[in-house]
């Protein structure tokens, strides 16, 4: 009999040899969390550096107050999926007030951003039809692929011309979906959508916008990528989480396609799961609109990014791209020195997120950290001196 | 030499930066299991073969695509739809 996890043996070998250097990223524990930016881990208050919470709201009064509120009026879940059980008015309110912040016709909450992606994805797309996708995208974005059935061409990361290359030769019949992210998880670049765009005046398809990383975060009204250079009319759709600078867990799809809410009928990951539940809607509903009422949370994200970047810069540590946002990741060696910076780090007081090939790009050892509007200057000022310490050990040399 | 032999060289070309082992190449060659390739890097050697030839692979053949003799018969049934 072949044992089933047989196949994982080559995971399970990489995983103990991690653990044989020290490092349990996968494992680790916060013991409390103390605030946006502060948790025990291992009995030491540790500065909070890779948790995606962009916004810091995640202990905000209000939204706090909204979920109490909300697990005290409607209970703790929903116990089925909104096609079967109907939908509570919650869900409808936060969709409309979403979609009037994202200025879309159209918005539809998933229970998760990785099943906003599935459910997206997988809903637009089906097997008559061809997704052309960043080779750098969100795991979430290949089995959404995956899932729909569609025909799945891979073009170079960020280079709109290797995408005009493919559909220049392409003999697609059906539909034709391009999927791109506003700020890519690992490196914290954007996608050069102005360039994607004149691809698309060109060809013709229907470009879809993940601005998971980039929601709340980029634009003048914090709209994402899309917002920041003007070009949301020619996004027909957006995906974004509730998981990072809203601080709760859920995802969104938006568009103003006259027939977006045909989505709820055929998208197998938003109508076989239970909905989102009462509290997670009301604390992101609360979020929302702090984000519309508080853009001094985005201005101060800014102001914090660049402090860490340029810090970082005056290091002389190679970082994962040359524009600013709130993902900033150092790129090192090997993976050894990696895994070795990276207890040292934690040791020291600091929590960054430790990627390692195949989950990255090029295959770059990062230690990748994501900043706060709720980190203090004195908090990102110690993150670049505990960098600092570390390079002084020895761990770490210029990556070429 | 064959068109298939000729296609087979040449897949053994680009794979090379990818064959860091230097394990010896044959159509019978597991091109993720015997070449310890990543799956990321299957499909970044994927699209070196599609520039190359100048064709689309698409992603859903590769699950199907294990040897480098599975390979050779998808370039050459892309380039015959040329």
């Amino acid at each position: 009999m072949t044992d089933l996890f047989d196949k994982h043996r080559t995971i399970s070998e990489r995983h103990e040899r991690m653990l044989s250097l020290g490092a349990n990223a996968v494992g680790l524990t916060n013991d409390r969390i103390l605030s946006p930016t502060r948790a025990i881990i291992e009995g030491r208050e540790t500065v909070l550096a890779g948790t995606n919470n962009y916004m810091g709201i995640t202990f905000d009064p209000d939204c706090i107050a909204a979920g109490q509120e909300a697990l005290d009026l409607y209970g703790t879940g929903t116990t089925g999926s909104r096609i079967a059980n109907g939908s509570y008015a919650q869900h409808r309110e936060l969709e409309l007030e979403l979609a009037q912040f994202l200025n879309r016709k159209h918005c539809i909450m998933f229970t998760t951003g990785y099943q906003a992606n599935l459910g997206m994805l997988a809903g637009l797309a089906g097997p008559k039809d061809t997704i052309y996708l960043d080779a750098d995208s969100h795991s979430s974005i290949y089995d959404g692929c995956t899932l729909s059935g569609a025909k799945l061409v891979r073009f170079r990361h960020n280079d709109a011309s290797d995408l005009d290359k493919r559909l220049a030769r392409s003999e697609d019949e059906g539909g034709r979906l391009v999927v791109v992210e506003g700020i890519y998880s690992m490196l914290g670049d954007r996608a050069p959508l102005a360039d994607f765009v004149e691809v698309k005046k060109k060809h013709g398809f229907q470009l879809l916008v993940d601005e998971a990383h980039s929601f709340g975060v980029l634009g003048p009204n914090g709209r994402g990528l899309a917002d920041e250079v003007g070009l949301e009319d020619d996004v027909d759709f957006v995906v974004g989480t509730f998981s990072k600078s809203i601080g709760a867990i859920g995802g969104f799809g938006a568009g103003n396609h006259p027939q977006f809410n045909m989505l709820r009928y055929a998208s197998r990951p938003y109508m076989f799961t239970a909905s989102p539940s009462p509290a997670t809607v009301a604390t992101s509903l609360a979020a929302i609109r702090k984000l519309k009422a508080e853009p001094q949370r985005r201005n101060r994200l800014r102001v914090n990014s660049t402090r860490l970047f340029d810090g970082f810069k005056s290091l002389g540590l190679a970082l994962g791209c040359d524009s600013v946002s709130p993902i900033v990741a150092v790129n090192c060696p090997d993976e050894v020195s990696t895994i070795a910076m990276w207890n040292a780090l934690l040791k020291a007081g600091v929590y960054v997120n430790i990627a390692l090939p195949p989950g990255t790009p090029g295959k770059q050892c990062l230690l990748r950290c994501s900043v706060s509007a709720a980190h203090t200057f004195e908090d990102i000022d110690r993150i670049v001196s505990l960098f600092g310490e570390v390079v002084a050990q020895g761990h770490y040399r210029k990556a070429v | 030499m064959s068109a298939s032999e000729d296609t087979f060289s040449t897949l053994c070309q680009l794979l090379e930066p990818f064959n860091t082992a230097k394990i010896g190449l044959k159509p019978e060659t597991d091109i993720s299991a015997d070449l310890n390739i990543d799956s990321v890097s299957v499909m970044d050697f994927v699209m070196e073969v599609e520039d190359h030839f100048n064709i689309d692979i698409p992603l859903n053949v590769l699950s199907e695509t294990r040897s480098i003799a599975d390979l050779v018969k998808v370039v050459e049934g892309r380039l015959a739809k040329v």
